[in-house]
């Protein structure tokens, strides 16, 4: 028993060594790699189902763990997510995550509010790229929207003074404005990308975004390898709409942050196709989708998995199993660019599982 | 009173401020429009707020102004705040409207666009109030009021029905923040219940973006605070084909203050004779039909809009076209000579 214990101990101290210590690519050679998977509500289940389809046809080395995430009221009232949950993604370090519904009026905050509390899910990251085949006024565009997520605007802190006058508080602190600076820098460095843009609107919020911008400028001194830019939201906003192939990797506050990266998606095509990744500190990740749970076509084998599927595929390359990624992401875009096989939303008339079934039979041709 | 001059406050700014604002001048002098400019200058670089205090006088003289971006140095402290704000809530010049309008002679992705937008412009996330608490922790408050927020309201709502529009757009993001945004959504749907003709909806902000680059026809007439006011303008006027083609308005209950929608300083394309004159001269032409002479706008506004449809004499942009301010400017005069018995010699 000792003995495998040890050989477990030096098998993980190995995996260690090849993890870099910015813990951005992870090559672990055990073999498989568990990935807690949250199916969420709506169409969450059957895109799930077909993500794990897909994965499976490119024979990748990811074993499934399914958690379900609703909120539960601990000890003193406190609401978290049910402990099996946190257990799993505390092991795994990497998470899939489907739509989950936002419940009004159930007393409780939402559930990606709690998911990001309890990770200390501070950085999400959207790569916007036009998909061949999927037409939009817009081509070539090809751009990552990283955006603070933990304080900001989203502080939730609001008063009212007087009746009639209310203040909502942002806050922009030192610690997270470098740490989400030096995320977006490596993450730079990391995928081949040759600049950062800091958005902000520090002639306005002059200490704010100015506290923001000053720890960019100084993250920015240690990676002279990657061009460094400073941009008004405005100007940003402006000239993305006319040229947005002018645009790298943009790093910003988290409200700037969230109509950025829906702007960026909007550009690509929509939520139903843009795939999300949410970095937290202990080397969690919980990839996404970020469209809605869509109700209405629940269980009708009418949805389109490609939003949770490109998810899946970040999720590889984060892994640093890019060669599953790069496979999995063509099949993905061949199928689309084929224009044969393609659900309602994305101007076809196929199912859910015709679409899944098709980048499967791609998958598997390119063995 | 019927005056027969009218006296504007002239503020060049910064950048391309100054030569946009002379050939505004130049098109006012060949047209012979009866208004003198007290030209007013401030210098961005200086933390002292005299200057800014010699044009608020000017223009509560005056009652309107036109004029150029001034540039907020960002090596000066924190506590010397954005000149351009402070001229806005001095005046209490509380709405910024902004007409962005698809013109048949410019090459864009999107075709037939014609939203208003309203901005409230004194409050929101402009509202300057910032300290840092603990080292490292800063705080910057967000204010949203009743008053101000019924206010825009009541001013979108009572400029959609004089205009002949059917709908009014609260943008928004009160799902976050529950009750700023919230209280702003409230006060327009009140105001909303006394315009039984006008069809009123809302949308938050992220998904307003995402539409407006995918469908941006869908909308109409657009009310919203501060901040989100600045994101979708900045996306229409990039969307009707750049800064320097859409102008812009803030008016107050005593004054009125013309620019150029966007109000980008330009910097780096000043004083090379490509900035597009094109905003700031129909921003001239919006002040010239609140100071009730139409006929002059509506020369000179035509000459601009024959020049971008028919003409097509384009000033350089990094999108298209290369020509320089100089020839936009002359073929709006040609034209405006072809049309008016109003000009002077050529």
């Amino acid at each position: 028993m000792e003995y495998v214990g040890n050989l477990h101990l030096l098998l993980r101290r190995f995996c260690t060594l090849v993890f870099s210590h910015n813990a951005f690519t992870y090559r672990c050679l055990s073999g498989m790699q568990t990935v807690t998977l949250i199916p969420g509500d709506g169409i969450g289940p059957e895109i799930s189902t077909a993500v794990m389809k897909i994965f499976e046809a490119a024979k990748a080395p990811i074993q499934w763990e399914e958690r379900n995430v609703t909120a539960i009221q601990g000890p003193g009232g406190k609401w978290m997510i049910p402990p099996d949950a946190k257990e799993s993604m505390d092991k795994n370090k990497m998470g899939l995550k489907g739509p989950l519904k936002t419940p009004i009026a159930a007393g409780h905050p939402s559930m990606n509010l709690l998911l990001r509390k309890t990770f200390d899910l501070y950085a999400n990251v959207r790569p916007c790229m036009s998909i061949e085949g999927y037409k939009t006024p817009y081509t070539d565009v090809d751009l990552v929207t990283i955006r603070e997520n933990t304080e900001g605007e989203y502080s939730g802190i609001e008063h009212i003074i007087v009746d009639g006058v209310v203040q909502s508080i942002k806050l922009i602190t030192e610690t997270a404005s470098k740490r989400i600076a030096e995320y977006a820098f490596e993450y730079a460095r990391n995928n081949q990308r040759t600049s950062v843009t800091a958005v902000h609107k520090a002639n306005i919020m002059r200490m704010s975004d100015g506290l923001f911008l000053r720890k960019c400028r100084e993250v920015a001194e240690n990676y002279k390898d990657v061009k460094f830019r400073e941009m008004y939201l405005d100007t940003v906003c402006l000239n993305m709409v006319q040229d947005p192939t002018q645009f790298d990797v943009l790093v910003m506050p988290n409200l700037y942050g969230d109509i950025l990266s829906d702007l960026c998606a909007g550009l690509i095509g929509g939520l139903g196709v843009t795939p999300s990744g949410n970095i937290g500190a202990n080397g969690v990740a919980i990839f996404e989708s970020v469209h809605g749970t869509a109700p209405d076509i629940a269980g009708l084998d009418m949805a389109n998995p490609t939003a949770l599927l490109l998810s899946a595929v970040m999720m590889l390359r984060h892994m640093g199993l890019h060669a599953y990624a790069d496979k999995i992401q063509i099949a993905c875009f061949d199928t689309i660019k084929d224009k044969k096989v393609l659900t309602g939303d994305l101007g076809g008339k196929s199912k859910c599982s015709e679409f899944t079934g098709e980048i499967c039979r791609r998958v598997q041709d390119m063995e | 009173m019927i005056k027969s001059r009218h006296t504007v406050t002239l503020i060049p700014g910064d950048g391309i401020g100054p030569e946009l604002l002379s050939h505004v001048r130049e098109v006012f002098r060949y047209s012979c429009v009866p208004v003198d400019f007290e030209v007013v200058h401030v210098n961005s670089a200086l933390a002292s707020q005299d200057d800014m205090d010699n044009a608020i006088t000017a223009i509560r003289r005056n009652g309107v102004a036109l004029k150029g971006n001034i540039e907020t140095k960002h090596t000066l402290p924190p506590s010397v705040k954005s000149r351009n704000n402070i001229l806005r809530t001095s005046l209490d010049l509380y709405a910024n409207v902004m007409h962005c309008q698809s013109l048949s002679g410019v090459q864009t992705r999107h075709k037939n666009i014609d939203i208003m937008i309203i901005r409230e412009n004194t409050e929101g996330e402009y509202s300057n109030l910032e300290h840092e608490s603990v080292s490292g922790v800063v705080e910057s408050l967000k204010i949203i009021t009743r008053n101000n927020s019924l206010r825009i309201a009541e001013y979108a709502f009572k400029l959609a029905r004089e205009k002949g529009r059917r709908r009014v757009t609260a943008v928004h993001k009160a799902n976050i923040m529950k009750l700023g945004d919230g209280l702003f959504l409230q006060c327009c749907k009140e105001v909303a219940s006394g315009y039984p003709d006008i069809t009123f909806d809302s949308m938050i902000v992220d998904n307003t973006t995402m539409q407006l680059v995918s469908k941006p026809q869908q909308f109409d007439v657009m009310v919203m605070p501060n901040l989100y006011g600045n994101v979708v303008s900045n996306v229409c006027a990039g969307l009707v084909g750049g800064p320097g083609l859409v102008p812009g308005a803030n008016y107050g209950r005593d004054y009125a203050v013309f620019e150029t929608a966007t109000r980008n300083t330009g910097k780096s394309i000043a004083g090379r004779n490509i900035a597009n004159p094109t905003a700031m001269l129909l921003a001239s032409c919006m002040m010239l039909d609140h100071l009730k002479l139409n006929d002059y706008a509506s020369l000179i506004r035509n000459g601009v809009l024959t020049t971008m449809n028919e003409t097509r004499v384009v000033a350089h942009s990094r999108y298209w076209g290369l020509g320089t301010t100089s020839d936009v400017v002359q073929s709006v005069m040609k034209n405006i000579q072809s049309k008016g018995q109003l000009t002077a010699e050529l």
